[in-house]
C-alpha cells in the first residue's frame, strides 16, 4: 500500500520582479537575498536566476539531503556556467561524472604527501617575506593571492613549474577570478568588461605556459627526480606521434587544478589575520601556542602542524564567518521530493555556507568571532556536520580541505613567529566584494608588519630546512 | 568490543585512517577505504580513535558491542 502525500511547490522569496528575477540582487547583495529566503520561506525557498529557479536549502536536514545526493540526481556539471570560459571547454565541470570523480581524486592531496607540502609552503612564505623591510605595509588581497599561486603550483604541479612563475601569472590569474559575474547565467560570453579581461587573461596564461613548454623542449631533459606534471603531460603522445595535449589544454588543466585552492585559501588567510588582529586575546593565545610548539626549533612539517587547537580554531572561525564560497549549486536531473516539497528536473538546487554557518540554534552568538566554539567540549563543527559547511559536506566535501588547513597553519607558523601585524584601517572597513561569484576581499585591505625583536630568534634554524628533512620532527 | 564502520557516502579516500591505524584500514589505490578488521582488539583502540578523530570527512564510527 502506498500513502498519497500531497506534494507542494516550495514557497518563493519576495522581490525579483524584473526580467532576470533575482539575478541583479545576487550580483549586488547575495547575502541579503539568501538570508531573506531562509527568513521568509524556512529550510526550503525559491529565488529566480534569469530563466531558472533556484531551490535554496538550509538547515541541517535539508543540507544533509543536498550533500548526500549523488551526482546522478543533483549534478554539478551545468550549475556553474561562469567557470567554463575560465577553465576552457572540456575541462573539469564539462567532463562526465565518472571522469570527474577520477580527476577529483588527486593523488597530490593524499595524506602521505602532506608533510612534504608543509615544508614547501613554509619555504614559499620565507621567500615572500625575504623581500620585506623591517617594517612596512602589504595589501592582503595582492599578497596572499600571489603567495598561494606559488604554493599551489609548487604542491599540485611541481616545483620545477613553480620556479618558472612570477607576479605576471598571479595577476592574470586574478583577472580570471574576477571574470565570474553571475550574469554568466544569462550569457557566459556577454560583452562586459570583466569577461573581456577574463578572456584576455586566459590567453595570456596560455602564452606563459607555451613559453615554458618551448623552453623545456629546447633544453636538455630534466633529471628524473625533478620532473613535474608538465613534463609528464608533455611526454604523452597520440598514436601518430604528435603531442596529446596542447598548451591551451594543459593551461586549462592547471587553471582548474589551482582554482579551488587559490582564492579560497588566499581569502581565508587574509580573514584569519584580520579577525585575529581584531581580537587581541585570541591572537595572544595563538602566539603563545606557536611559541610553545616551536620552542625547541621544531620544523614546520606536518607533524608539528597537527596539533594547534587555537590557530586551527581561529581559521575555522574565519571560515565560518567568511566562507569563500557562499552558494553551492547543483541541477536536479529528475523530479525530487524533499519534505513534501517538489523539486522539478531542471531546477537548480543550492546550499549556502554563509546562511547555514550562522544559524543561531547551531552556533550560539553566530555573528561573534569565537574560536572557543571548536574546543572540547563544544566542538560546534563536529556536532553540526551538515550546517558547519565552509568546505561543503558529504560526498562533495572539498577534497582539499586538509591540504588547506595544513597550508594555512604553515603560513601562520612562519608569519606569526617572525612578524608582528597591525590593522592599517578600521576593522569594519575590511569587507568582501560580492559582485562576482568568486568572492574576494575588497581593496583597500592593508595591514602593517614589523619584524619581531631579534630576527629569527623565535624560530629555530631547522624550521627553514627544506623538504625531505621532515621525517624526524621530534615525534 | 568495538565495531568499526564507514559511511561510504562520506568517505573520499584521503587515507588519514590508513596512516593512523594501518592494521584496521586500507586505502591502497582505491577511491574509498576498506576495513580490514571490523572488530579490532583493544590494543589498537587509541589508533582507531585517532583515525576517527582525524578523518577529514567524519566518515568513520565506532559502536560498542557485547
Amino acid at each position: 500500500m502506498t500513502i498519497a502525500v500531497e506534494r507542494r511547490e516550495p514557497p518563493r522569496v519576495s522581490g525579483g520582479e524584473s526580467e532576470n528575477g533575482h539575478l541583479d540582487e545576487l550580483r549586488v547583495d547575495p547575502l541579503a537575498l539568501m538570508n531573506r529566503v531562509r527568513a521568509e520561506c524556512g529550510d526550503v525557498g525559491v529565488f529566480r536566476l534569469a530563466d531558472r529557479d533556484v531551490v535554496l536549502l538550509s538547515g541541517s536536514r535539508a543540507n544533509e539531503f543536498f550533500f548526500r545526493s549523488p551526482e546522478e540526481i543533483l549534478d554539478q556539471a551545468e550549475a556553474y556556467p561562469f567557470m567554463t570560459p575560465v577553465f576552457g571547454e572540456g575541462v573539469v565541470f564539462d567532463a562526465p561524472p565518472e571522469r570527474r570523480r577520477e580527476m577529483l581524486h588527486n593523488q597530490a592531496l593524499r595524506d602521505k604527501f602532506m608533510r612534504g607540502h608543509a615544508a614547501t609552503i613554509a619555504d614559499e612564505v620565507d621567500r615572500m617575506v625575504a623581500a620585506w623591510d623591517d617594517e612596512g605595509q602589504i595589501d592582503l588581497l595582492d599578497w596572499f593571492a600571489e603567495l598561494t599561486i606559488y604554493t599551489s603550483s609548487a604542491c599540485l604541479i611541481g616545483k620545477r613549474f613553480r620556479e618558472e612563475l612570477d607576479q605576471r601569472f598571479a595577476r592574470l590569474y586574478h583577472d580570471l577570478e574576477q571574470g565570474t559575474d553571475a550574469i554568466a547565467y544569462v550569457d557566459p560570453y556577454a560583452p562586459i568588461e570583466s569577461f573581456r579581461r577574463r578572456d584576455e587573461a586566459r590567453r595570456g596564461l596560455v602564452r606563459l605556459v607555451e613559453d615554458i613548454m618551448e623552453r623545456r623542449v629546447a633544453a636538455p631533459p630534466a633529471p628524473e627526480d625533478q620532473r613535474d606534471l608538465l613534463d609528464v603531460l608533455m611526454s604523452i603522445k597520440d598514436e601518430d606521434g604528435t603531442d596529446r595535449f596542447s598548451a591551451d589544454t594543459i593551461t586549462g588543466m592547471f587553471i582548474s587544478m589551482m582554482f579551488a585552492g587559490h582564492h579560497t585559501t588566499s581569502g581565508t588567510a587574509a580573514w584569519t589575520l584580520i579577525e585575529l588582529l581584531g581580537h587581541p586575546d585570541e591572537l595572544a593565545a595563538v602566539d603563545h601556542e606557536l611559541d610553545e610548539l616551536y620552542a625547541d626549533g621544531a620544523e614546520v612539517s606536518y607533524q608539528a602542524l597537527r596539533e594547534m587547537p587555537h590557530l586551527e580554531s581561529s581559521i575555522k572561525e574565519a571560515l565560518r564567518l567568511h566562507p569563500p564560497l557562499i552558494l553551492l549549486l547543483r541541477v536536479a536531473k529528475e523530479d525530487l521530493d524533499y519534505d513534501g516539497f517538489v523539486i522539478r528536473a531542471g531546477q537548480m538546487v543550492g546550499a549556502s555556507p554563509s546562511v547555514s554557518n550562522r544559524i543561531a540554534e547551531d552556533f550560539p552568538a553566530p555573528d561573534t568571532f569565537d574560536p572557543g566554539r571548536y574546543l572540547v567540549p563544544r566542538e560546534e563543527d563536529r556536532t553540526n556536520p551538515w550546517t558547519w559547511i565552509p568546505f561543503g559536506a558529504g560526498r562533495h566535501r572539498c577534497v582539499g580541505a586538509s591540504f588547506a588547513m595544513m597550508q594555512l597553519k604553515a603560513i601562520f607558523s612562519v608569519l606569526l613567529l617572525d612578524w608582528e601585524f597591525e590593522l592599517a584601517q578600521p576593522l569594519d572597513t575590511y569587507r568582501n566584494d560580492h559582485s562576482k561569484m568568486v568572492v574576494q576581499l575588497q581593496q583597500p585591505c592593508a595591514v602593517r608588519y614589523r619584524r619581531r625583536g631579534t630576527p629569527g630568534s623565535r624560530r629555530g634554524a631547522s624550521a627553514r630546512s627544506g623538504p625531505g628533512s621532515g621525517t624526524g620532527s621530534g615525534a | 568490543m568495538m565495531r568499526v564502520s564507514v559511511d561510504l557516502d562520506l568517505c573520499q579516500g584521503h587515507g588519514v585512517c590508513e596512516s593512523e591505524a594501518p592494521t584496521v584500514f586500507s586505502l591502497g589505490k582505491n577511491e574509498t577505504v576498506t576495513i580490514l578488521d571490523e572488530r579490532p582488539g583493544d590494543d589498537v583502540r587509541s589508533q582507531v580513535e585517532a583515525a576517527i578523530r582525524f578523518c577529514p570527512t567524519a566518515a568513520l564510527r565506532i559502536t560498542e558491542e557485547e
